[in-house]
């Protein structure tokens, strides 16, 4: 598999301070990647990085081996979508909001319909369609966020724990959901979280991040059986907990 | 009072100018607003609290200013703006525009500031994004929007300063009403303020009705 991502010598900085620093990394196209560490461990950082949201010190991040500093930043942008943790709808209706990254991309109405009503149905919440985004509960609201993401058909996917506000019935609900429409799709995701099990779960590799830096990577069973240090070994213990 | 044509003049007049001077304080607070509350730069807090002070201008303090730059022998003199309706408009523009620009920054930091760059996640260009963020803000906007107006439909001194109330000319219904208290005409002073209550009740009705049919949609 080639690489979409490639990372080299990347530092990010605030306020002046080293947040997140990683020597050399690859997402192969196609990857389910699966990101953990603790809170303030550099996970959010490193998709905000990704996402040209961020821009790095030293170091670059190269996209279909090309570096982000080259590329036009709005049609990088362009290529990818962002979930966050918290929906972030705006105050309009359910297709409206769902529409909203194609309307930017300049598609036409009757495609940009076609395309939003496929991807309610694949979300199961066709149903909301006129709904407004304050009318709905979490689980609905963030359904129309990954509905939003991926109607956008892009190259990668960033997922900052997009389930961290929900209760964990509807957490475990929609988890199983992503993970069948994940490996139905294909598609590029890079997913933060910090429950073992939703990496486990979702995940084809795991990064495990601690103290702004990469530490571990491989499948999540070769993690938990042979951590790299201590550190990452007492984290995933504090998981088990 | 009689709806002379002289009392029709007057109200068409302070109309007219009220309203110039909000949309030009609405072209200026709008970006100026936007740039501040979205900005990340050394020197915001500072610009801030001047907005802020300027919120709270007194309209005489501006009429003064104004006055002086545009007398004959002042700076801005050769342009003979003085004692005219332009001179009145640039005073109320002077009240107003930081009210908009202080309100429009307001409205827009109240919003989480994830949504910029979460529409940015999705594609936004930075007008798009801006364009969104005053979607979201449009209540609070058209509240600034109002007390801009209201600020500058109401204030008495700048216009008389540098207006000068001149009959058929600058006079407006605040100048107006100040002038017939003078006189010791009451009668006619009370009608003038009741016109000018009834003028600024419809805008803000008018204006309100827009701004909760946005809130219940």
């Amino acid at each position: 598999m080639s690489a979409l991502i490639q990372i080299r010598d990347l530092v990010v900085q605030r306020n002046g301070r080293n947040v997140l620093a990683i020597a050399g990394f690859e997402i192969p196209r196609g990857e389910r990647l699966t990101v953990i560490g603790p809170n303030g461990s550099g996970k959010s950082t490193f998709l905000l990085t990704l996402a040209h949201l961020l821009h790095p010190a030293s170091g670059e991040i190269l996209f279909e081996g090309r570096s982000l500093t080259q590329w036009n930043e709005l049609k990088y942008r362009r290529r990818i979508s962002f979930v966050f943790q918290d929906p972030l709808l705006l105050d309009m209706t359910v297709e409206q909001n769902v529409g909203l990254g194609l309307k930017f991309r300049g598609i036409s109405k009757d495609e940009i319909q076609a395309r939003v009503m496929k991807w309610l149905k694949q979300l199961g919440i066709e149903s909301l369609t006129k709904r407004r985004a304050g009318q709905l509960s979490g689980g609905e609201a963030q359904r129309v966020s990954l509905a939003r993401a991926f109607v956008l058909e892009p190259e990668l996917i960033l997922l900052d724990e997009p389930f961290s506000s929900l209760d964990p019935p509807a957490r475990a609900k929609l988890l199983d959901e992503l993970s069948v429409l994940l490996t139905e799709d294909h598609r590029t995701t890079v997913f933060v979280t910090h429950d073992l099990r939703e990496a486990v779960q979702l995940g084809s590799r795991v990064a495990v991040f601690m103290e702004g830096t990469l530490r571990q990577v491989g499948p999540a069973r070769q993690i938990k059986a042979r951590p790299a240090d201590e550190t990452v070994a007492a984290f995933l213990k504090e998981l088990k907990s | 009072m009689t709806f002379d044509p002289e009392i029709w003049q007057i109200t068409f007049l302070s109309l007219q100018v009220s309203a110039l001077a909000t949309v030009i304080s609405l072209l200026i607070g709008l970006p100026f607003g936007t740039w501040l509350a979205l900005g990340n730069f050394r020197g915001r807090s500072f610009i801030l609290s001047i907005i802020n002070t300027g919120m709270a201008l007194p309209p005489v303090v501006v009429g003064l200013v104004v006055a002086i730059t545009l007398w004959r022998s002042g700076p801005l003199g050769d342009l003979n703006l003085i004692y005219t309706p332009v001179a009145i408009i640039i005073a109320q523009t002077i009240i107003s525009a930081p009210i908009v620009t202080g309100l429009t920054a307001a409205a827009l930091e109240a919003i989480d500031p994830r949504l910029q760059q979460q529409l940015l996640g999705l594609g936004a260009s930075r007008a798009q994004m801006v364009w969104l963020l005053w979607r979201e803000a449009r209540l609070p906007l058209l509240a600034a929007l109002m007390a801009g107006f209201g600020s500058v439909i109401s204030e008495v001194g700048a216009s008389m300063m540098v207006g000068g109330n001149i009959k058929g000319q600058t006079r407006v219904l605040t100048t107006a009403i100040v002038l017939e208290t003078g006189k010791g005409e009451f009668n006619q002073a009370l009608a003038l303020s009741a016109l000018l209550l009834v003028i600024t009740y419809l805008i803000n009705l008018a204006l309100t009705s827009i701004q909760q049919r946005g809130a219940r949609r």
